[in-house]
């Protein structure tokens, strides 16, 4: 059989790849080019949260420490006002096996694609998700191809990836290293083809499934310790997974009130497809290049229908800069006895700014933590942008310019964050939905599913309507 | 040039897409790169740096690229000292 293998074709092929790549007829529950049956979905993965959590124990995930951070709540209320300074707790994920809460998003993956019978599993992912597969593909007995883009043309590997393809090599993983581009996707669709194996894709339902014991954990946790429920949880966001299914777990605990805040490194200006750009960020994910075009149109990944639908759940969006975050990372590390990777404490560095302006008895819980070493240390991430003539130095970081400088706060109360007007990304979703179909078309049906997908009722969504 | 034994571990790289084959909405510096796949694995036929080979991956896949590396391995650091950094967090900073 000599098929044909050229971009188009090949992603043109997409459907046919996915549906036998994953065993979800997608089509079951597509109702319009716009809406879809998302919460039947979810349900007919025909796990229980009691089921989740055993096969997630059997591979050595969950029942994560939860820390209460004293020593920079501490800190907070130095600098916050009269009756300020939340209490700061910190969910310690880099204790799953392969050093953070992807352990979580890939148990499922792993389960299922072991239960179906495929031999492998792959996954297109840079971050530590493809470890989290490895890991988990390793005990099951499947065999594993991580898909990463590593390299820019110079043949430059950003440090942080590096770490990551050593990671899934570690745990006995194929890695397919690629350099800049989107066609990571495509090289994705032509491995499944080739292999047959399991697509495990960070945006399945059983990847988002298996973050909902995250959530539940969290409200359980703070409950046992303190009594209520926690007032905030913040999330690191980029794809919208971590945050839809700590949301969704937070909600089956219960835990209705919590305010759900995502956090993005504000990566402003920089362009994610660009081989120039590509060594110029000294985050690889949890930012911005990714936060926004997620949340304001989620189905652009690699599987028909996306799971992961932030603005479903989101209450708030905080930016932070990246030098905030690396001041915090090392707060934590000098204060706090922690040395752990960048993706948590970006929601760290968020989560300090609210504790602030937050009551001393109300609790806030930074929701993750990853591991952290040669390559995805902070210490390395500032060295590199300097190789990379990124200017680095101590300052008032609201005058950083992403791609051409990282200014390290000289003092707590510099660590500031910035808001996101959460109104402006739900009506760019709404303009996105109206690319997918024209308003006129729109039914019943899809203003509801609309309305659900941004957390506002039908009424707002036709008075924010803007040609 | 030394010959590479038949069994080492090396690394080799195929071209998956020649510029003009690549996605059609890509940045203009990008467009004009090809898009470029490295994979390791076992050498399975004794050979020379710069030619065209084939791999057993380490889950058996065969492959095959041009030889680029004999015995790659990860030298990825903790960089150069930021001594920014240093101070964040001690006395010396109050």
């Amino acid at each position: 059989m000599n098929r044909d293998m050229s971009y188009a074709a090949v992603t043109a092929r997409k459907n046919e790849i996915m549906k036998a790549s994953l065993g979800i007829d997608f089509d079951e529950y597509i109702t319009s080019p716009i809406a879809f049956e998302y919460e039947r979905m979810m349900d007919q993965t025909g796990y229980s949260h009691t089921e989740i959590a055993r096969i997630q124990a059997e591979t050595k995930v969950g029942n994560t420490p939860l820390f209460e951070l004293h020593n920079l709540t501490a800190a907070v209320r130095k600098i916050a006002g009269p009756g300020k300074g939340a209490r700061i707790f910190l969910k310690d994920e880099s204790a799953n096996a392969s050093g953070s809460f992807k352990a979580r998003r890939a148990s499922i993956s792993a389960f299922e694609a072991m239960k179906k019978g495929y031999k492998g599993m792959i996954a297109a992912t840079s971050g530590n998700y493809g470890a989290a597969v490895a890991s988990q593909a390793a005990q099951r007995g499947l065999k594993c191809i991580i898909v990463q883009e590593v390299f820019d043309s110079r043949g430059v590997g950003q440090p942080e990836i590096i770490e990551k393809s050593r990671a899934c090599e570690a745990y006995g993983a194929e890695v397919l290293r690629l350099s800049v581009g989107p066609e990571l996707f495509y090289m994705l669709l032509r491995t499944l083809e080739e292999t047959g194996f399991f697509n495990a894709s960070l945006y399945t339902p059983f990847g988002i499934r298996g973050v909902e014991t995250l959530g539940i954990e969290i409200a359980e946790q703070i409950r046992a310790r303190c009594g209520k429920d926690p007032d905030a949880v913040v999330i690191t966001h980029a794809g919208g997974g971590n945050l839809t299914g700590t949301a969704r777990g937070l909600l089956a605990a219960g835990a209705n009130n919590t305010r759900v805040v995502a956090c993005s490194v504000d990566l402003g200006g920089l362009h994610m497809a660009s081989d120039r750009d590509f060594n110029r960020k000294s985050f690889t994910t949890g930012h911005t290049g990714f936060g926004v075009p997620f949340a304001t149109w989620p189905d652009r990944v690699d599987v028909p229908r996306n799971a992961a639908r932030s603005l479903r759940y989101m209450d708030e969006y905080q930016l932070v800069t990246q030098g905030e975050v690396f001041y915090v990372t090392e707060m934590l590390t000098k204060l706090e006895g922690l040395e752990r990777g960048p993706a948590g404490n970006t929601s760290l560095t968020a989560a300090m700014t609210l504790a602030r302006q937050m009551d001393r008895d109300q609790i806030v819980v930074v929701q993750e933590t990853e591991y952290t070493g040669a390559g995805k240390h902070h210490n390395r991430q500032l060295s590199f942008a300097r190789e990379n003539g990124i200017e680095v130095r101590r300052g008032d970081p609201t005058e950083s310019v992403p791609g051409k400088s990282i200014i390290i706060p000289e003092r707590l109360d510099q660590v500031r964050g910035k808001v996101q007007d959460m109104d402006r990304l739900r009506r760019s979703y709404l303009k996105n939905a109206a690319k997918a179909l024209p308003v006129e078309q729109w039914s019943e049906n899809d203003y509801a599913f609309l309305a659900a997908d941004i957390k506002k009722n039908v009424d707002w969504v036709k008075e924010n309507l803007v040609s | 040039m030394s010959k590479i034994q038949f069994g080492t571990w090396v690394e080799i790289e195929q071209i998956i897409l020649k510029p003009e084959e690549r996605a059609p909405t890509l940045p203009e510096d990008t467009k004009q790169t090809p898009f470029l796949l490295n994979v390791s694995g076992f050498l399975q036929t004794e050979s020379e740096v710069g030619q065209i080979v084939t791999i057993r991956t380490i889950i058996g896949r065969e492959l095959t690229g041009t030889l680029k590396t004999v015995l790659p391995s990860y030298n990825h650091s903790f960089g150069t000292v930021v001594p920014e950094l240093l101070t964040i967090g001690t006395e010396a900073e109050q």
